[in-house]
């Protein structure tokens, strides 16, 4: 099996020495204490462990890190820039979205990249594209209305 | 293997989680151990003869417990002015952190930034029974004001002190102490400064009336949602300590299936795994999760074939067959079925069923644990940390003041993480490989190996008197439990009995406990007989209830959702549903639209109305309330555990449907703020008002009467 022995995270190089095969998660978890990325199931099924690859959500936890090691990864521990939240991370607090907060590092980051291809996404494209996030808590609502008001914030700056 | 623990008669007979007995057994020897308290000024609050006998299990005897018994939180002014509050309760998304906070600012007078509030740390917190049942809100919420008030009484009597001015003059605000007179002021930090002041709070000590909260009663935001939304919070899966390893375990294929032979001599060669093997338990620790899997792939091992048991098909035939077995308890009964059914013109029976589900928490179980000194740490996600702390002193043949458990705010439970398996878990793998070690359980562990929510037959009949009075009740509930079995509607004549069947799943706690199931059947038999007598289903309801925070609740989420103003469109339906469990009063509406081609169920629109008393942090509470719907929704339409022989078929998310965004209904939520009434705890009972709500719907959408939960798993 060949090896990984370098991935940017975040805009910083990370030195490893993994087997290519390994699940991006992992190694995020374990080999670099990069705990925001979360395990929810290890299928691909609940989102928990959506980073950022090349700028699109990803499931890290059945993206071999042989996989992400070509292209830049981004993680919840990434969006805020010098004690800046990102325009995401600031919504879902301003909506209150969060109960046990489990599955948010996963939404934030699909939904950054959903903001990315649709600066204004209707309900219908934000629960499509959140369709294969699960928050057992049941915040659908609150979640869908950090997603507007993030697009909207976000087409303010634009503006 | 299944030694009876004694409980206080408080704890409900069907948390049979709590009542089981240990997995493993191990030997293992014992140390002794230390704690240490901080200075400045603390209040000790004292326990309540009223409030406690959940939380304080002051049946039990405890002769090891560290703390005196009868300190149930205590809390903490440094000499900076920063506050921290040290409770046993624990913060699993229902936003407690952030409500205890409120309390205590409130009554303390400082800002809630200010108060750390710290949890669920066995060696640091008073002994407390476990975060069930809805309590912290109607116990440790008071009991935090009153430490909170005494804290503030006693930071104005050191001013009074200092000042030489009547303790009476002085106020206290925003942390510091002001004479109004001569306009001195004195911060709580001041006043704490060089101070070793403890003391217990006085017996009575009057807290602030509802009605003139300033903190509490409004919306505050998490205390820890800056640190959720960055990724920095550390759940107990996250937990990383100094030379960790990671585990894994071996499970059986089926339940009660027995090892008869192990080879592990291809994953011990595997370098930095260590492989336990004592008694049923086969486990490995390896240097990384990668490595634990590898080493687990490797271990030969041979089970028996488990014995024949009963499926999910067969499931309600099987529990009304072995009903009548155990001990029952006495059921409630009100003057004469008999007599009501002659005095009735009409009748009618049915029978639901509530099929296994699962809580599904988003965090599996995790548990981090380190030997050190002879001592046993373990980071873990639990309800009751305290009770994690005795399987693990009683599975290790430890006194409990060797026995640290600690528990960060962790990724949800909905009652399912009571029990303390994945900590026992990692501290034998700790043990053997002398190194901490992290076990995480899979998605597939977590719902093979955890507990599901009682399944259960319910048979309901009643008769009805002309003008749609109803005269006789009659309520059995087998196996999924009592909790909310009997009825606020005005019966004149009731039998209601919950019977026990040993059940063929290991079976537990969940989120209202069998309220949901009780109000299920309950509440689709009151939309039956009011078909029956020809009456609205709200109309009959008010006509047959007296009790004014019911009707209050049942008449705003009528009004709110438009209840009797409009007609469903073609193809959809309208369903109202009510209950009261817990001290909080819950009605919901709830509008479906069922397709004519696919028949599928969707969930368009939710109204609930919910009374819990005195509102806390009225955005905490709607979310709550919000979520129980969402939550609900899943066991109300498809959410069921499918088992054969001992196996779990659907131990997936892609095979077991939970509610994602596409189930969720546009939903509104009002609060009555009951300012006179005592806050009750929200966490559970708005979740039982979801399935009835949706199945009558259903029936009025469709004139097909739904009585079995989940009613539409694969559409009508």
């Amino acid at each position: 099996m060949p090896r990984v022995t370098q991935l940017l995270i975040n805009g910083v190089k990370f030195s490893v020495d993994v087997d290519a095969g390994a699940s991006l998660l992992s190694v995020l978890r374990e080999d670099l204490d990069l705990t925001g990325s979360k395990y929810g199931c290890g299928e691909g099924q609940c989102g928990a462990c959506t980073v950022l690859l090349g700028g699109a959500p990803r499931r890290s936890c059945i993206t071999p890190v042989g996989d992400a090691a070509r292209k830049p990864i981004t993680t919840i521990e990434g969006l805020e820039k010098d004690g800046r939240l990102h325009p995401v991370q600031q919504a879902f607090l301003d909506e209150g979205v969060m109960q046990c907060g489990y599955c948010t590092a996963g939404m934030i980051m699909t939904t950054v990249g959903l903001l990315k291809v649709r600066p204004d996404p209707s309900d219908e494209e934000i629960a499509h594209y959140l369709e294969g996030h699960i928050c057992r808590c049941g915040t659908y609502p609150r979640i869908m209305a950090a997603v507007r008001r993030a697009a909207k914030s976000m087409q303010e700056v634009r503006s | 293997m299944n030694t009876p623990r004694e409980f206080p008669m408080s704890i409900e007979p069907e948390r049979y989680e709590l009542h089981a007995g240990r997995t493993y057994h191990f030997d293992l020897p014992r140390r002794d151990f230390f704690k240490v308290l901080g200075g400045g000024i603390i209040i000790f609050c004292l326990r309540d003869t009223l409030l406690d006998a959940q939380e304080a299990g002051r049946n039990r005897r405890r002769p090891e417990q560290a703390l005196p018994q009868e300190i149930s939180a205590w809390l903490h002014v440094n000499e900076n002015g920063q506050v921290t509050v040290y409770t046993g309760k624990v913060e699993v998304g229902q936003n407690i952190r952030t409500s205890l906070t409120q309390a205590v600012a409130e009554e303390l007078s400082v800002a809630p930034g200010s108060v750390h509030l710290l949890m669920g740390d066995t060696d640091r917190v008073p002994f407390d029974m476990g975060t069930f049942g809805s309590r912290t809100t109607p116990t440790m919420n008071p009991q935090l004001r009153r430490a909170a008030s005494a804290a503030r009484e006693a930071l104005i009597g050191l001013a009074a002190q200092a000042w030489n001015v009547d303790h009476a003059k002085l106020r206290a605000a925003n942390g510091a102490v002001t004479d109004p007179e001569s306009q001195r002021t004195a911060s709580y930090a001041d006043l704490a400064k060089g101070r070793e002041l403890a003391q217990a709070i006085p017996a009575e000590d009057p807290l602030t009336p509802a009605a003139q909260w300033k903190v509490m009663g409004q919306p505050l935001a998490k205390v820890t949602g800056r640190d959720i939304v960055t990724g920095r919070h550390r759940y107990p899966s996250d937990i990383k300590l100094p030379g960790m390893l990671y585990g894994k375990v071996l499970r059986p294929p089926a339940y009660g299936a027995k090892l008869t032979a192990l080879d592990s001599h291809d994953a011990e060669a595997i370098p930095g795994v260590t492989v336990v093997h004592d008694g049923n338990f086969v486990g490995v620790a390896a240097p990384s999760t990668r490595v634990a899997e590898s080493a687990l792939a490797a271990l030969h091992a041979t089970w028996n074939s488990p014995p024949k048991q009963t499926s999910s098909d067969a499931l309600f035939e099987y529990l009304k067959k072995n009903a009548g077995q155990g001990e029952e308890r006495v059921g409630h009964v009100v003057g004469s079925i008999e007599k009501g059914l002659a005095d009735a013109s009409q009748r009618l029976a049915q029978t639901y069923t509530v099929a296994y589900i699962a809580h599904a928490p988003l965090e599996p179980r995790a548990a981090v644990a380190e030997w050190k000194d002879g001592k046993l740490s373990v980071w873990t996600g639990t309800q009751r940390p305290f009770g994690v702390r005795g399987e693990l002193a009683e599975t290790f043949r430890l006194p409990e003041d060797h026995v640290r458990v600690v528990m960060p705010d962790m990724g949800s439970g909905y009652g399912g993480k009571h029990t303390g398996e994945t900590a026992v878990e990692a501290a034998r793998l700790a043990q053997a490989a002398r190194h901490p070690v992290k076990l995480v359980w899979t998605r597939e562990e977590e719902f093979t190996w955890a507990y599901f929510r009682p399944a259960g037959v319910i048979e309901v009949s009643a008769g009805l008197a002309g003008d749609g009075a109803i005269t006789a009740w009659e309520f059995h509930n087998y196996n999924s439990g009592g909790a909310a079995i009997t009825t606020l509607y005005n019966i004149p004549n009731q039998r209601i009995q919950f019977h026990p069947v040993e059940s063929p799943l290991r079976q537990g706690s969940y989120r209202s406990l069998a309220a949901a199931a009780n109000h299920f059947a309950r509440e689709s038999f009151m939309d039956e007989l009011a078909h029956l007598a020809k009456m609205d289903p709200l109309d009959f309801r008010l006509k047959n209830l007296t009790d004014a925070r019911l009707r209050d609740a049942l008449q705003a989420a009528a009004r709110k959702f438009g209840w009797g103003q409009s007609k469903p469109q073609p193809g959809h339906g309208f369903g109202i549903a009510g209950g009261f469990d817990k001290g909080g009063y819950i009605a919901t509406c709830a509008e479906v639209a069922v397709d004519s081609a696919s028949h599928q169920v969707r969930v368009v629109r939710v109204v609930s109305a919910f009374d819990c008393g005195a509102v806390v942090n009225p955005d905490g509470l709607r979310n709550q309330v919000e979520g129980a719907n969402n939550m609900g929704i899943g066991g109300a339409l498809f959410e069921a555990i499918q088992f054969e022989n001992g196996r779990i078929l659907n131990p997936h998310f892609a095979q077991y449907r939970v509610p994602r965004f596409s189930d969720a209904p546009a939903m509104e939520v009002h609060l009555i703020d009951r300012k006179d009434v005592p806050s009750a705890g929200a966490g559970e009972t708005p979740i039982v008002g979801i399935a009835p709500a949706i199945g009558n719907a259903i029936f009025a959408a469709t004139g097909q009467r739904l009585r079995s939960l989940p009613m539409a798993p694969k559409g009508l």
